[in-house]
């Protein structure tokens, strides 16, 4: 009884009852399973009528082949989704003029912000889980091992989160949601794109540097390959494929078999934890006020008793339990 | 209960508020005067913890605003100006979600709720959608929102804004009733009349500049507000009016579809002594009345300049 109550507070109970009360969010699960649909449906019909020289029969590979398509698709999708859905959380009640009567409540800016980045977690987890029914298919067929696609949803939890702290955050920066919602994907952008071009693009300088040095080394890795760690597709093909860490930090004609520096997914979650930690940590600043302390002895009649409150105000998140 | 010493607001360099004092005790309704732009939300949203001031001091209950907003928070109810409401929420639920963000357990709320409702007159709209409401039902179901957790201050943002006149009546009722519960209420407003019957003391702002403060007689006296006596009369208001010109204390007359307008500086002994001369000059005469001298004429006579110390 207790740690529902901790768990569901009020303010993640009224955003999964808005959430879920608005058609616009059921309509948004319907087309996002049915672009995933889209997707599994055309390659099954480019595998099976298009390509001459397969078998045009379904097996195994394709199965195998399949899930690695619709894992891009899957992360595309969510790359286009978590930003709508985070980045309006602060500005839009400030847009609704809700906002200032949320912030006049005990609830703490803490509580305030992670709660709508949950609620907003959750109903993307349950978009992806509805996806479920797509991969039927691809357990048919096998090819996969439920730990790669367990290993594959919890990223995707990951991904989101990263997005979704950074929705958050700008939506405590930008006073309106449309620039909110722009900037995020910009940023999404950048983590998405850039990060996979400059990755390619140094690739190529640092093979160019190495043949008119004259010899190839063979025995060293390149630094090039932590810019890929900083792509999801590139630390989600890590996931899948467990030699591709090493191929990424491997220069093209060189060979080594000991491991590389680190797995890329693992270099992934390492600094995009940091870049989630200050995205939230802004987000929770920036949505009140914060005055500098000066504690003085004329705080108040009762300073004592208020210093002693502000001092389990300081990192609280949970709500003051009345007993 | 409220207390501010010389705060003042700059937004970049626009001076919202310059150096403003003022104390409210407790249980005083305070009526928040001035035109739009004089700085009554800036000061209002700086007491609900929702803006820092640039300097000075705001205290509630003596916990400072800056320093103790958690505790500030525990003790007041704000209404803002503009406010919205959660759509898809019905009333009820609108008010467990503010009751449970104010940490009030669920059983206690759902004793409370109904009672609140009462209070604004909303029982029947329990199980209605809060976006089917009119707005001055969403602006009784706020003020309710305000008082979920029994707060001993409420800061009160324009309440009757844009409000019909049977809706601002009702609002006017439910005010007077937590006057009676003894909250300490700070009200804002840039017409006057609608406070002028419940509040106890009021406070001018201009340019973000209190130019006026006190009790609401005070402040009259001090502007020496002439008292208006109404004649109605059934022909023959001409000749009144002219023969009243003559009498003493009277300052102006003025004639208009309504009657005889009389600005008149004299006592109470003095104006009795007027109605027997007017009654001697036998002109039929319907009524003879003091007009309630209304604190709008308190408020646009000091909002004129004229009046600044
Ligand atoms: N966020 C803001 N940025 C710049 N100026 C503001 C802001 N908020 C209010 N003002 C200005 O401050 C003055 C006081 O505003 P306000 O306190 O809302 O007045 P009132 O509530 O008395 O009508 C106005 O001139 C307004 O234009
Ligand atoms: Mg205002």
């Amino acid at each position: 009884m207790n740690w529902t109550r901790r768990l569901i507070n009020p303010v993640i109970n009224k955003e999964f009852r808005l959430r879920m009360r608005s058609p616009r969010s059921m309509m948004s699960v319907l087309f996002y399973v049915l672009a995933l649909g889209v997707v599994a449906m055309g390659f099954i019909y480019l595998t099976l009528y298009l390509d001459q020289r397969s078998s045009q029969r379904f097996n195994a590979q394709a199965s195998q082949m399949m899930f690695y398509v619709l894992s891009f698709a899957q992360l595309i999708l969510i790359a286009f989704m978590a930003p709508a859905l985070t980045a309006g959380v602060v500005s839009s009640e400030r847009e609704k003029q809700t906002l200032s009567m949320l912030l006049t409540t005990q609830q703490s800016s803490t509580t305030i912000i992670l709660s709508k980045l949950a609620s907003a977690l959750s109903f993307m987890a349950l978009i992806v889980l509805a996806t479920l029914p797509v991969y039927s298919i691809v357990f048919l067929y096998g090819g996969i091992s439920p730990k790669q696609m367990v290993s594959v949803f919890l990223f995707y939890l990951f991904v989101m989160l990263l997005l979704g702290a950074l929705g958050v955050m700008f939506s405590t920066l930008f006073k309106r949601t449309i620039i909110a919602v722009i900037v995020t994907y910009g940023t999404g952008l950048i983590i998405f794109l850039v990060t996979g071009l400059l990755y390619l693009f140094c690739m190529g300088i640092a093979q160019q540097n190495m043949y008119s040095s004259g010899q190839p080394a063979p025995g060293t890795y390149s630094w090039v390959g932590y810019l890929l760690g900083l792509n999801p597709a590139g630390a989600m093909v890590s996931l899948l494929n467990p030699t591709f860490s090493r191929d990424a930090f491997l220069m093209y004609g060189g060979s080594l078999n000991s491991e590389p520096p680190i797995q890329l997914w693992l270099e992934f979650v390492l600094v995009y934890s940091v870049v989630i930690v200050l995205a939230l940590l802004i987000a929770i600043r920036n949505i009140r006020p914060v005055a500098r302390r000066k504690r003085k002895k004329d705080g108040g009649p009762k300073a004592g008793q208020a210093a002693e409150q502000a001092q389990q105000e300081v990192g609280q998140a949970e709500q003051p339990s009345q007993s | 209960m409220i207390e501010i010493r010389n705060l003042s607001k700059r937004y970049g360099n626009f001076h919202a508020l310059k150096e403003i004092n003022l104390e409210i005790g407790k249980g005083t309704v305070f009526g928040f005067v001035g035109p739009n732009g004089a700085g009554k939300s800036t000061t209002m949203s700086i007491l609900a913890t929702l803006m820092l001031p640039t300097s000075g001091v705001a205290k509630v209950d003596g916990y400072d605003v800056t320093q103790y907003p958690k505790e500030v928070r525990k003790r007041i109810g704000y209404m803002p100006d503009f406010f919205g409401v959660y759509d898809q929420l019905k009333a009820t639920e609108y008010l467990h979600f503010y009751g449970a963000s104010y940490g009030i357990p669920r059983t206690e709320r759902e004793q409370l709720i109904p009672q609140l409702l009462e209070l604004v007159n909303l029982s029947d709209k329990a199980d209605a959608y809060v976006d089917t409401l009119s707005r001055g039902m969403k602006q009784r179901l706020c003020l309710a929102r305000c008082l979920v957790h029994d707060p001993e201050v409420l800061i009160l943002d324009e309440p009757a804004s844009g409000l019909d006149p049977r809706a601002r009546i009702e609002m006017r009722e439910i005010l007077k009733e937590l006057k009676l519960m003894g909250k300490t209420i700070i009200i804002s407003s840039h017409i006057l009349p609608e406070l002028a019957e419940m509040v106890d003391e009021i406070g001018v702002i201009e340019h973000g500049e209190m130019i006026a403060q006190g009790k609401v007689a005070d402040i009259q006296n001090r502007l020496r507000v002439k008292k208006v006596i109404h004649i109605r009369t059934l022909e023959r208001e001409e000749e009144l009016a002219a023969k009243l010109r003559d009498e003493p204390h009277v300052s102006s007359v003025l004639t208009d579809n309504t009657g005889v307008h009389v600005h008149y500086s004299g006592d109470d002994v003095q104006q009795s002594a007027l109605l027997r001369q007017v009654i001697s000059w036998e002109i039929p005469i319907v009524s003879f009345q003091e007009a309630q001298s209304n604190l709008e004429d308190v408020f646009l006579e000091i909002t004129k300049g004229g009046a600044r110390e």
